[in-house]
């Protein structure tokens, strides 16, 4: 019964979206009117930003300005919301022992050395002299390529969040291979945890910096002055990489952070 | 636009919204739910969204298949309903 309900339901809403479909625009549409330029008499706003938006910000990819500069809000709120996100899981899932407790259920500890081992306590290390070998090639070039995104966001797709992504995929591809002793060795637990919170501090700081000198939260214009450059074009340039500088150190750490505490049931020891 | 890759990409993505709500196995259903993840980005990246496409692929594509199985690991793999 439930299911045939759930069936009605979903051929329903499924008919009003497929009717609405109709109503949009053809793709590539030129009198459509992000296309045509024009919205009932004035021009669009899509033409406006994209005709303005390197003279504002010297920033060759509109995508990149549009996120971080003009819909600056939405961002720092997105960012807070995935600093969120890892909290709750920390939170949630995050078993703390006490040290008396803790010598009882085995020393895990010397996997925690730091550096790269392809063995780890338990003895399972032989089985993975090949993806510690992989890993060893791939990670450093999946660390490199995930800060060339960050960096070269302005002028090419990407920027913070999906570098920020890469560089975490890397940590965990280090606890896949080697344990997460070996990946935790490098980025410890208190260090994400307070580079989480960094990055966010880092967004909300550069928008607050401007409010000193009395323009607008986030409007990084206002930082010619501070950063000695020539216009406000390369300070809105600037204030857009120190941005993405600040959602990737949060991206990094909390999805580094979810990893470590999904595979091990927040007891961040052993590993898969 | 290239309209039969298009229509590829969209059978192909059908299949796997399909296969990844029928799996018993939680495994494979996350592995395919990765693929789809794939065939979403492959389609933004074909219309343009080349921004939207890298996100998919490193999010959708990426770190979610990676975390799904990390928690079907912990859990149990097979599916009860």
């Amino acid at each position: 019964m439930q299911k045939l309900f759930a069936t009605i339901a979903v051929i329903i809403t499924g008919a009003i979206l497929l009717n609405a479909v109709e109503d949009f625009p053809r793709f590539g549409d030129p009198h459509s009117p992000p296309n045509s330029g024009v919205s009932g008499g004035s021009v669009s706003s899509s033409v406006h930003y994209l005709q303005n938006t390197y003279l504002d910000t010297r920033v060759p990819n509109v995508v990149t300005a549009v996120l971080a500069d003009y819909r600056g809000y939405d961002t720092l709120f997105e960012t807070a919301v995935i600093l969120t996100a890892g909290i709750a899981v920390f939170a949630i899932l995050r078993v703390v022992r006490r040290k008396d407790e803790e010598e009882s259920t085995g020393s895990e500890e010397k996997a925690c050395s730091g550096e790269f081992s392809t063995s780890d306590s338990d003895g399972e290390g032989r089985h993975r002299v090949v993806v510690g070998t992989a890993c060893r090639v791939v990670v450093p070039l999946a660390q490199l390529f995930g800060f060339y995104i960050i960096a070269h966001g302005h002028p090419s797709p990407g920027g913070g969040f999906q570098g920020g992504v890469v560089l975490g995929t890397s940590f965990i591809l280090l606890a896949l291979a080697g344990g997460l002793g070996s990946a935790l060795g490098r980025l410890r637990e208190d260090m994400y945890l307070r580079l989480a919170c960094l990055g966010v501090f880092i967004y909300a700081g550069i928008g607050l910096l401007s409010l000193f000198f009395r323009r607008n939260f986030l409007d990084y214009g206002a930082l010619s002055g501070l950063l000695q450059t020539g216009g406000e074009e390369m300070a809105r340039s600037h204030g857009i990489f120190g941005v993405e500088l600040g959602v990737a150190m949060t991206v990094t750490s909390v999805m580094f952070a979810l990893f470590a505490n999904l595979s091990t049931r927040g007891e961040l020891k052993g590993g898969l | 636009m290239i309209l039969p890759l298009d229509i590829i990409l969209l059978i192909f993505l059908v299949i796997a919204a399909v296969v990844a709500l029928k799996l018993r196995d939680l495994l494979g259903a996350a592995m395919v739910f990765s693929t789809y993840g794939f065939l979403i980005c492959l389609i933004w990246a074909e219309m343009g969204a080349v921004d939207v496409a890298f996100t998919e692929a490193t999010v959708g594509a990426g770190i979610s298949g990676a975390l799904m199985i990390a928690t079907i690991f912990k859990t149990a793999r097979k599916s009860s309903d």
